[in-house]
Formats: structure tokens, sequence, C-alpha cells
């Protein structure tokens, strides 16, 4: 279990501790299969190619997922994601498999993330924050900002 | 596209779509995203921390009950939507997904039933090469208590046009 951060401990400009995440062809049929979205953008090279996208490409959910796992693992277990949103600026291209379960090696992208903002509304102790995805090429592909309720002691 | 379908189509919505909150969905999306946190996975852990069971992760709300007749997502859009789109030249095959914004009211859990009701809105076409608009997706629980909001940005292209086909 991820450990408990509480309000009080957080400084404005604070750093979201960071999360490294991989994409694999694998991973990407995972996600089709787990969130529902079977866009052959993500599976088929002649399909993506065909709608200009070159080559298939990571979802654009999965990304998301990944920065809303930076914030969650962060705040721990009593935390609430209050507000979420984010933008995809680029597309971003999983690894290939080498075996049936490693990949060759490739990209490894940065999830960082920022307190902007630390406030109080009513009963709630609340941080307004900042994440990005970085890929390997150190560009952002996906920018946010999030809002979140910690616990006070 | 013309001004007035473009205003006749935002507002429309799917209707009432049901979706639930399963046990093994929740570990499966949790396990897709490489997300190993026990709140989706281990009741106890899960009560220890206040919840009445496993929670699912931000940004998963079950499965609609009855399926989006064999479409390739799982997002559903108001027909009328998807028809006007293809007809000025712009199929589903081109979408991209631009973004998301969520806001929420209380964390989802297993055993939930939603009620989601999606809401075309700000449809706009840019140069006849590119749609952009976005559906309001409303999620509220068994009791009608609101569970979240999210407005889901969607980029459409003319694939037909030399410029966006190697966009």
């Amino acid at each position: 279990m991820p450990d408990q951060l509480h309000w009080d401990d957080v400084q404005e400009g604070m750093e979201i501790t960071p999360l490294e995440k991989i994409a694999t062809t694998q991973m990407l049929v995972k996600w089709a299969g787990a969130s529902g979205d079977f866009n052959p953008l993500h599976y088929d090279a002649g399909f993506a190619a065909s709608v200009g996208a070159g080559k298939p490409i990571v979802h654009g959910a999965l990304k998301r997922q990944w920065l809303i796992q930076l914030l969650t693992d962060w705040m721990g277990p009593s935390g609430f994601l209050k507000k979420f949103a984010c933008q995809y600026k680029a597309m971003d291209y999983p690894r290939q498999m080498k075996t049936m379960t490693v990949p060759y090696d490739g990209e490894t992208w940065q999830c960082k993330g920022k307190v902007l903002k630390k406030y109080v509304e009513g009963t709630n102790h609340l941080l307004d924050c900042d994440v990005k995805l970085i890929n390997g090429r150190g560009e952002v592909t996906v920018s946010g900002k999030a809002t979140v309720i910690l616990p006070a002691r | 596209m013309q001004a007035e379908e473009i205003s006749r189509l935002i507002g429309k919505n799917t209707g009432v779509v049901v979706y639930e909150v399963e046990r093994g969905a929740i570990r499966r999306f949790a396990d897709a995203a490489g997300d190993m946190n026990p709140l989706y996975r281990d009741d106890e852990l899960a009560r220890e921390s206040g919840y009445e069971t496993i929670i699912t992760p931000p940004g998963f709300f079950g499965w609609p009950v009855k399926t989006n007749n064999g479409s390739a997502l799982l997002v559903a859009f108001p027909p009328e939507l998807v028809q006007a789109l293809e007809n000025a030249g712009y199929p589903l095959s081109s979408a991209l997904d631009a973004g998301i914004e969520y806001e929420y009211f209380m964390p989802v859990k297993a055993g939930d039933r939603l009620s989601v009701v999606s809401t075309v809105k700000n449809l706009r076409e840019r140069g006849g090469k590119m749609v952009f608009f976005t559906m309001e997706n409303v999620y509220t629980n068994e009791t009608g208590a609101r569970v979240a909001t999210s407005q889901a940005q969607y980029v459409l292209r003319n694939l037909a046009s030399p410029e966006t086909a190697n966009a």
C-alpha cells in the first residue's frame, strides 16, 4: 500500500514522486481488452498507416492512466483525486516484443508533477498540481493538471 | 459541415447507458495500466482505508451492460452524430483522442451500477479538414447521486484531404 501523504507535509513547488513507465505492443493489447478501446490504430500497422499515424500508437487513455497513477501513488489510500485534465500533445510508439514476455530495449516514459497551490475550501484541504508525461527524447507528450484532496493532521 | 447542422447536433445525447462495475474488470483495468495499488484488488486493505470494498482507479467506470452494437469503442456516441460526421467526410476511423477532463464527487466502487449519459458539446469544423467535438459524460449511481463528470475531446480528420492524411 502506498504511504499516506498529509496536506500539512506538502509545500507549494514540491515535486510529486516521479513514476517510470514503458509501453509494449503486448501492453497495448491488454489495454485494448481492459479499457474497451479496440481501435485498430493501436495494434494494426496497415490501418495505422492508412489513417496517418505511421505505425500503431500508444492509447491516449493509457498515458492518462499513467498520470493518474502518478497522483494516486503519491497521495496514498486516503487521498481523493477531485479533478484531473490532460491534453495529448504528441503520439507515442510502443516497444516491440522480443520474446513472449520480454520487450526489446527502447523508450521509457517519465511521469512527473509539481504542486502549484495549497489551500483550504470549506473542510477540504486541497492541492492544485501540474503533471506531464515525458518521452524518451525528453519531449512532453501529455500535459495535465489535477486537484487533489488530502487528509490533514 | 453546415452551421445549422452543427447546431442541430450539439446537445444530442446517447440516452442512459448502464455501466456495471465488476470486480474482475477493475483488476484487469488496473493490471493493464501497470497499477498495482491494493485498493483496486484487496477488500480488507480497502476497508482499512475507509472504503466499503475495492474501488476503481479514477478513469474506470465499469462496462455497459448492453454492448454498443459491435462498436470498436466502449464509449457511445449518438448515432445522429456518427452519421452526420461520416456524411461530411469524417469517419470515426479518423478519430484521435485529444484529451479529457474529469471531476469526481465520490470514489467508484465494486458493485456500483452507474447510469451514464453522454451529450455532444462544442462541435466545430476547421478549414474543411478537421472536426473537434467534446462529449460530456455524466455518471450517477443507483441512489441518483452524481459520481463523476467528464469532458472527452476528440479530433476527426478528413482523410481525403492530402494535408491531414499525413498529419
